[in-house]
């Protein structure tokens, strides 16, 4: 990035490479119900001045919770983030947030929006005013000042979002998936005209950190590429990306540093994940040691992976996941939740980044309902620890079971929010595999009639 | 501040803008600006009559000149106005101090759920003799008596409102207040008003329906043996029923009825369009709020003029603002600190609050005994008993008519203002005409007063079940068509669930209403002749005029303990029901 002098500046300008924004040992937990659970655990990370870094993991892997402890908006729970060398006290003043919603208060008009970050600073009218007009103008939203907000297009708002964040001139911009709540090509245009910005040298901070579930926009986009683990958070692995920009999707080394990236993120490389690949049926011994603690219900509804694995069965049984990823227009998030229920229930392994059908998995793609439900049953019972502690539950009790009983035992492994996804999962699955049935107004679980037999 | 602009951009320095403007003046511009005039004009000339010198024993009745009518409606109109800022500034402050302060929260929102039970007409002669005794001499101690009494009807719906739009303000418009690091003033005005600013309009305007009732009640009333009357509307109706004047108060309904349909119109008709540019959308919704004075005032081109002049204000307010900091939350918080913090301030609070049930029990003890509360208990149920039947009555009554309105988009469309203003009509207004009948036919009034607090009551349950029968989708009821489901199965099926929660906000209005109305309908005057019914309103209305403060006391703790014990017991449950189960 070319140095270029950025008029009203007071704090001094650093070189590029010196450290501007620093996690140190940042943990982040909320509190449980007996013990406080986790999100982020031991985050080191530095921001240099002059880099684009991208915050890259699942949902649930903490990237947006780290963004706002880097920000300042929230605490950390132990370790310190610093600004420049100096611990933060509250919110950073260094740093400025684009958001995946937007964000624009929509009773103000664009102008009006950009100008709030001045305001804030005590700027007089004249030079807000000023300075407005030209980031308005810097992001291509020329004679759109008076308009309001409800009356543009996504990407025109997210341009309003950028301008407002670039034109106090932070040392580090904070984009929170900023393109996606944009339509494909919106956020493609979007992405290019601010990547050009950054390297015409235009571009008014000295750094950006971005959050992403896309892995193409983070090789795109960023110089270094930090992948978050889920559950807690953790740093998983760092990529350092030398593509000559503008990057080239169609480059060889594009597509090798997205598969191997593909890789770390579904966790399935040999090294990592040891337990995982070569479980043909699942195996016994392992299948016993699964608990509601270590064995999270991924969030995945009966028809979602029944979906997947009636497409993996007219694929011929296996399929990369990568290209099946491409082919459905989605991307890493939409799709690994299925993915993992699949592996998870035994119907599915994982091998390569190739996703193979189990024999049993042949079965409940081809299988008429009846007959799914019925191999579901058998596969939840055996591989879902939580609904098999429910159907245990009530055949113990012999009638009902107020909800409850599980999300207080839950609640000793998860937040109040992950207590109810999985609750809520637990109840879907059992529902369709016709083991129990819930009712939503007295909050109960009561044994299906023909469940009973089952298992 | 600022107001819509057409979409042009006009960037001209402001003098030769202004210049520029008032050169083409149009006959719209002269028409706004003369309507800004002669309302202050009125204003004037209204607001210098409430000054005035008064001897406290010449004051118990008005001229009844039906000449005067328009006169004393500006006074009425003034004192409902003075009580609406009232609420509003009340409700900006304490619902900002409540959820602000953590601590202070813990205080202010309970003490706020009591004082929305506790029956508003029974604190008006308290009032009155307080604020006599605080401008001596003066119609003003009134004038105030008055108002407080409109603006204890109308705040602390309008602050529950406000508080919580404050507390549930979206995440990410908490976190661009933040992270631009907004000083506190803006945030307040730039993000939190505008958030709430639809909810506050819309509450702000039922209350002030609800308000005409109290103003009526309050501008003629009688404390500790004193009749005391202000010039208004309210006080012209009371002085002609008591002569028996049928016609006289023909003229005053018909007056009150121009009153509420003329403020709606050009008040709060153009307020609630304006208000839409708050709505936090992304998209412009298809049914607006419109306003044809609203339009009308946005042809002129006062709206621009007026908002460059005032920005020089709201940027030096902004910079004076800068005093009360940032917007910024410490990262860090000291545990022990605050934990000794939030013990030291139980302690004084639960302190006083003892201190104060202690001075009152004690107070109570010395002069009636603490037996004090056995008969408003005893005479609760009757007034209970009366509010159940009625809810039931309307309930039966109403919900039917309500759903075949619903159901057709042409009759809601009409019907729905109409209702509405009925809502907002005093009932207390129609209460000689009933008075007059009960006399006719014999009537009992135990029976009778049931009829007059259903007067104001049963509104609300036939414009929520409307609202709610409109809500039900269209496709449920083409859906159940093709079933055949008819009868009492479709209402059991898609009815019921359909109108359940809508009908429970009516119902909880409706019952609250009632408890209130039951203080002025279980003793009606109608030309020297008083009936007076058995229950709680009836006591705590005798209490009033005897200026016989224990029983006073007694029986509004009594009366907050039924409308507070009520809602926990049914209400709440049916709220919550309808919240889990029944919302679409």
């Amino acid at each position: 990035m070319a140095p270029g002098t950025t008029p009203g500046r007071t704090s001094a300008r650093l070189a590029d490479g010196e450290v501007l924004l620093a996690a140190e040992a940042v943990t982040k937990s909320y509190a449980g119900a007996d013990r406080e659970l986790p999100v982020l655990a031991g985050i080191d990370l530095q921001v240099r001045a002059g880099e684009i870094v991208a915050l890259l993991g699942r949902s649930g892997s903490g990237k947006s919770t780290l963004l706002r402890c880097l920000a300042g908006l929230i605490p950390a729970s132990s370790g310190r983030v610093t600004y420049r060398g100096e611990p933060l006290t509250g919110a950073n003043p260094g740093t400025a947030l684009v958001f995946q919603t937007f964000a624009l208060l929509p009773w103000l008009t664009v102008q009006q929006n950009v100008e709030l970050g001045l305001e804030a600073r005590g700027v007089p009218a004249r030079e807000r005013a000023e300075a407005a007009l030209q980031a308005i103008d810097l992001i291509g939203l020329d004679g759109f000042e008076s308009a309001y907000p409800k009356e543009l297009s996504g990407g025109m708002r997210q341009r309003v979002g950028f301008a407002r964040a670039l034109v106090v001139e932070p040392d580090v911009l904070m984009m929170d998936e900023p393109f996606s709540a944009l339509d494909v090509l919106t956020a493609e245009n979007l992405r290019g005209e601010l990547m050009e910005l950054w390297a015409s040298g235009q571009f008014p901070t000295r750094a950006v950190v971005l959050v992403t579930h896309n892995i193409e926009e983070a090789v795109l986009m960023a110089d270094r590429v930090v992948v978050l683990g889920s559950r807690p958070g953790t740093l998983k692995a760092t990529f350092d990306v030398a593509l000559e920009r503008p990057r080239d999707r169609n480059a060889p080394e594009f597509d090798a540093l997205i598969d191997a990236i593909y890789q770390v993120m579904t966790g399935r490389e040999k090294d990592t994940a040891p337990h995982l690949p070569g479980r043909t049926a699942a195996e016994p011994a392992e299948l016993a040691k699964r608990t509601i603690a270590n064995t999270p219900l991924p969030q995945a509804s009966v028809d979602g992976l029944s979906g997947l694995a009636e497409i993996v069965a007219q694929h011929g049984g296996g399929c990369d996941l990568a290209d099946l990823a491409e082919e459905l227009g989605l991307e890493v998030d939409d799709l690994l939740p299925q993915v993992d229920a699949l592996d998870l229930l035994g119907f599915t392994v994982v091998r390569d980044g190739e996703l193979l059908l189990t024999p049993r998995g042949t079965a409940f793609a081809g299988a008429d309902v009846q007959e799914s439900k019925r191999i579901f049953a058998d596969a939840v019972l055996e591989a879902a620890p939580l609904v098999r502690l429910i159907v245990t539950s009530l055949r113990r009790t012999g009638g009902t079971v107020r909800a409850g009983f599980f999300r207080d035992l839950l609640a000793h492994h998860y937040t109040s929010e992950q207590v109810g996804e999985q609750l809520e999962t637990a109840t879907d699955w059992g529902r369709y595999a016709e083991l129990y049935s819930y009712e939503a107004a007295p909050e109960e679980y009561a044994l299906d009639e023909g469940g009973a037999t089952l298992g | 501040m600022s107001y819509p602009s057409r979409p042009t951009a006009w960037r001209v320095s402001l003098s030769g803008k202004v210049a520029g403007r008032l050169a083409r003046m149009s006959w719209v511009d002269v028409v706004v600006a003369a309507a800004v005039l002669v309302g202050l004009y009125l204003l004037l000339r209204v607001g210098k009559g409430a000054t005035v010198s008064f001897d406290p024993a010449q004051v118990a009745r008005v001229d009844t000149d039906p000449a005067k009518l328009p006169y004393y409606a500006a006074r009425s109109l003034l004192r409902m106005f003075v009580a609406l800022a009232a609420s509003v500034v009340f409700t900006l402050v304490y619902a900002y101090a409540a959820a602000r302060s953590r601590r202070l929260e813990r205080v202010l929102i309970p003490a706020l759920d009591i004082l929305q039970s506790v029956p508003v007409l029974g604190f008006l002669s308290v009032a009155v003799t307080g604020f006599i005794s605080l401008f001596p001499g003066s119609l003003l101690g009134l004038e105030c008596a008055s108002i407080f009494a409109i603006f204890t009807s109308q705040a602390w719906n309008m602050t529950f409102g406000f508080y919580h739009s404050l507390i549930t303000l979206p995440r990410e418009l908490d976190e661009v207040s933040r992270s631009f690091r907004f000083t506190r003033w803006m945030r307040f005005w730039k993000v939190e008003l505008p958030s709430g600013a639809i909810g506050l309009v819309w509450n702000g305007m039922m209350s002030f329906g609800g308000g005409w009732f109290f103003l009526v009640a309050s501008e003629a009333i009688s404390v500790s043996h004193h009749k005391y009357a202000l010039p208004g509307v309210g006080s012209f109706a009371g002085t002609a029923i008591a002569d028996g004047d049928l016609g006289k108060v023909g003229w005053a309904v018909a007056t009150m009825a121009v009153m509420v349909i003329g403020v709606n119109f050009v008040f709060w008709r153009p307020l609630t369009a304006w208000a839409e540019r708050f709505k936090n959308e992304q998209s412009e919704a298809a049914d607006v709020q419109r306003s044809l004075v609203l339009d009308f005032v946005r042809r002129s081109s006062w709206p621009r003029l007026l908002g460059r002049l005032a920005r020089p204000v709201g940027e030096a307010l902004g910079r004076a603002g800068r005093v009360f900091g940032t917007d910024d939350q410490p990262l860090a918080v000291n545990r022990t600190r605050r934990r000794t913090g939030d013990l030291a301030f139980a302690l004084v609070a639960a302190g006083l609050v003892l201190w104060g049930v202690l001075d009152l029990l004690g107070y109570l003890n010395a002069h009636t005994g603490l037996g004090v509360f056995g008969e408003p208990l005893l005479l609760g149920l009757a007034t209970l008993a009366r509010v159940v039947v009625l809810v039931a009555f309307a309930t039966v009554v109403w919900v039917p008519i309500g759903v075949r309105i619903g159901f057709s988009p042409k009759l809601a469309r009409i019907a729905q203002p109409v209702v509405q203003l009925l809502a907002s009509f005093p009932a207390n207004f129609l209460f000689p005409v009933a008075t007059w009948f009960f006399l006719r036919t014999g009537l009992s009034i135990n029976i009778g007063g049931m009829l007059l607090m259903a007067l104001g009551a049963q509104w609300y349950i036939l414009f929520n079940t409307i609202a709610g029968a409109s809500a039900i989708p269209s496709d449920l009821r083409e859906a159940m068509d093709d079933l055949g489901v008819r009868g009492w199965q479709r209402w059991r099926r898609l009815i019921i669930p359909g109108i359940f929660p809508a009908y429970v906000t009516g119902g909880i209005t409706a019952s609250g209403g009632a408890w209130n109305a039951s203080i002025v309908s279980e003793v009606v005057t109608f030309g020297g002749t008083t009936l007076t019914a058995t229950g709680l309103g009836s006591y705590i209305s005798h209490a009033t005029s005897t200026g016989d403060y224990p029983h006073l006391i007694a029986g509004i703790a009594v009366m907050a303990c039924y409308v507070v014990g009520l809602n926990r017991l049914l209400w709440r449950r049916l709220y919550r029901l309808a919240e889990t189960r029944y919302s679409l």
